[in-house]
């Protein structure tokens, strides 16, 4: 076990036959995957299929009811303090304070995660999202895909080994959907985990090394080769 | 790292309140108008009754002071960045110290105001004739008050009925904070002031405000999980 705020290293996820149940409601039901470093995996499902809930329990913000999150050795629940310090998460929301700039947001998180210089992290989060110009407006005048483009870089600030992100291309036109795939991309190839919850087969297309289809809360098929995502897809989403 | 987090999170508060001004407005027309409410409904050609401030002043620091808490963690449920918090490395109890300490910051402002109101409308001078005994007794139930507040307000957040439940837990389990607080405010208004019942009354408040803290530090992190 490491100690809290101390960064854990990891280079593989290992989910393994986890369950997570609200009262009756079963929203995952014995899951099982792994993603490894400098690879994009994909969650696909419909709504409700469990995704979210699946990106929580790996965010260590929820505790399986049954089964065993591992990254490398460590435990989710017993190692999630150290852990924390090297997922970022982007959530259906988007995490940001309305009334603070953008740089105000980025520079506070990046405090948060011990970053030296966070006027200076956020200064360069803010040229990866091209807003740059716009560093000292208030998040609340920006458009929805502007704030998901200051969303994502808060949830990189801090350089992240494993980057957990639930619907990221939601209101992004085509442009910054394209620069998002590149940014992924960028994280892929130093080595990071990226995990991508998404019902957006469109956009997805072709980012995604290995894919696990959700539905219901189960696994309904697991795929290795992208080729074969957009067939797979229509499948699982045609199934009763 | 953890008084860094709690500064950043402290800071952050202020300066979003700063900018919008929401919480301090609508609790700030809350306790005047509470106070306001009573003299009308109390003071009879200029006399007030006996003791009535103390009891009167607690009233409304408490009232304005629910409604603040409600306020600050709506404001973390909205955009959800109350999640944002907790995945940060940082140890959890700095979420909730940061939280508590922009609370007190507020309820300061809402005293500043209340406290020579209550003096002049209320016929209750003797109030500002002790100064540090006063700053001492509204400091301990201030921190008492906010310190089981934050802590509820931040277990209620996900809660449906939140601001309902909010009043219905805090106000038996703040009791004992408030009876201290009247009792040691009412102290000051006697015509002979007592320093050793002052110094009771104080000594209590700090004791509450030791235990609620601590308890509260405890059981935050388990309170956040899931």
């Amino acid at each position: 076990m490491t100690s809290r705020g101390e960064p854990a290293d990891f280079d593989s996820v290992v989910v393994s036959d986890v369950s997570r149940h609200f009262g009756r409601r079963r929203a995952v039901s014995h899951v099982t995957f792994a993603a490894r470093g400098g690879s994009i995996l994909g969650l696909l499902g419909p709504n409700g299929a469990g995704k979210s809930t699946m990106l929580a329990m790996l965010a260590t913000l929820l505790r399986p009811t049954s089964g065993v999150i591992r990254f490398d050795s460590m435990d989710a629940h017993a190692d999630g303090g150290s852990l924390r310090a090297r997922i970022g998460i982007l959530g259906h929301d988007l995490f940001l304070y309305p009334e603070l700039t953008a740089h105000e947001n980025l520079a506070f998180f990046a405090g948060l995660y011990g970053r030296e210089d966070p006027d200076r992290a956020a200064a360069r989060g803010l040229e990866h999202a091209g807003l740059a110009e716009r560093a000292h407006e208030p998040v609340n005048s920006f458009s929805r895909g502007m704030r998901q483009r200051v969303a994502l870089e808060r949830a990189l600030i801090h350089a992240p080994r494993l980057a957990l992100l639930d619907e990221p291309f939601t209101g992004l036109d085509d442009p910054s959907a394209a620069a998002l795939v590149g940014r992924l991309r960028m994280l892929r190839d130093s080595g990071g985990i990226v995990i991508v919850a998404t019902h957006d087969l469109e956009i997805a297309e072709g980012l995604f090394d290995e894919a696990v289809f959700l539905r219901e809360g189960r696994v309904v098929t697991t795929l290795g080769r992208p080729e074969q995502l957009r067939a797979t897809y229509r499948d699982v989403m045609g199934r009763r | 790292m953890f008084a860094r987090a709690v500064w950043l999170i402290l800071r952050k508060d202020l300066t979003v309140e700063f900018r919008s001004g929401e919480i301090a407005y609508t609790t700030l027309f809350f306790a005047v108008s509470c106070i306001l409410m009573f003299a009308f409904a109390l003071v009879r050609e200029g006399k007030a009754p006996e003791d009535g401030a103390a009891g009167l002043l607690w009233i409304a620091i408490a009232f304005a002071g629910t409604l603040a808490l409600g306020r600050t963690f709506e404001r973390e449920r909205q955009s959800e960045t109350l999640r944002a918090l907790l995945m940060a490395p940082t140890a959890r109890p700095a979420v909730y110290v940061g939280k508590l300490l922009g609370i007190v910051a507020l309820l300061v402002c809402v005293e500043v105001l209340l406290v020579p109101l209550v003096a002049v409308l209320f016929d209750a001078r003797r109030l500002l004739a002790h100064p540090f005994w006063l700053l001492g007794i509204l400091a301990g139930g201030t921190i008492g008050f906010a310190a089981v507040g934050t802590l509820f307000a931040a277990m209620l957040i996900r809660a449906r009925t939140r601001d309902v439940l909010l009043p219905v837990l805090l106000y038996p389990v703040i009791v004992p904070v408030m009876i201290a607080g009247v009792r040691g405010t009412a102290t000051l208004l006697q015509p002979e002031f007592d320093g050793a019942v002052a110094m009771f009354w104080l000594a209590l408040l700090g004791t509450f405000d030791v235990v609620f803290v601590t308890l509260a530090l405890w059981t935050f992190e388990a309170v956040m999980t899931d």
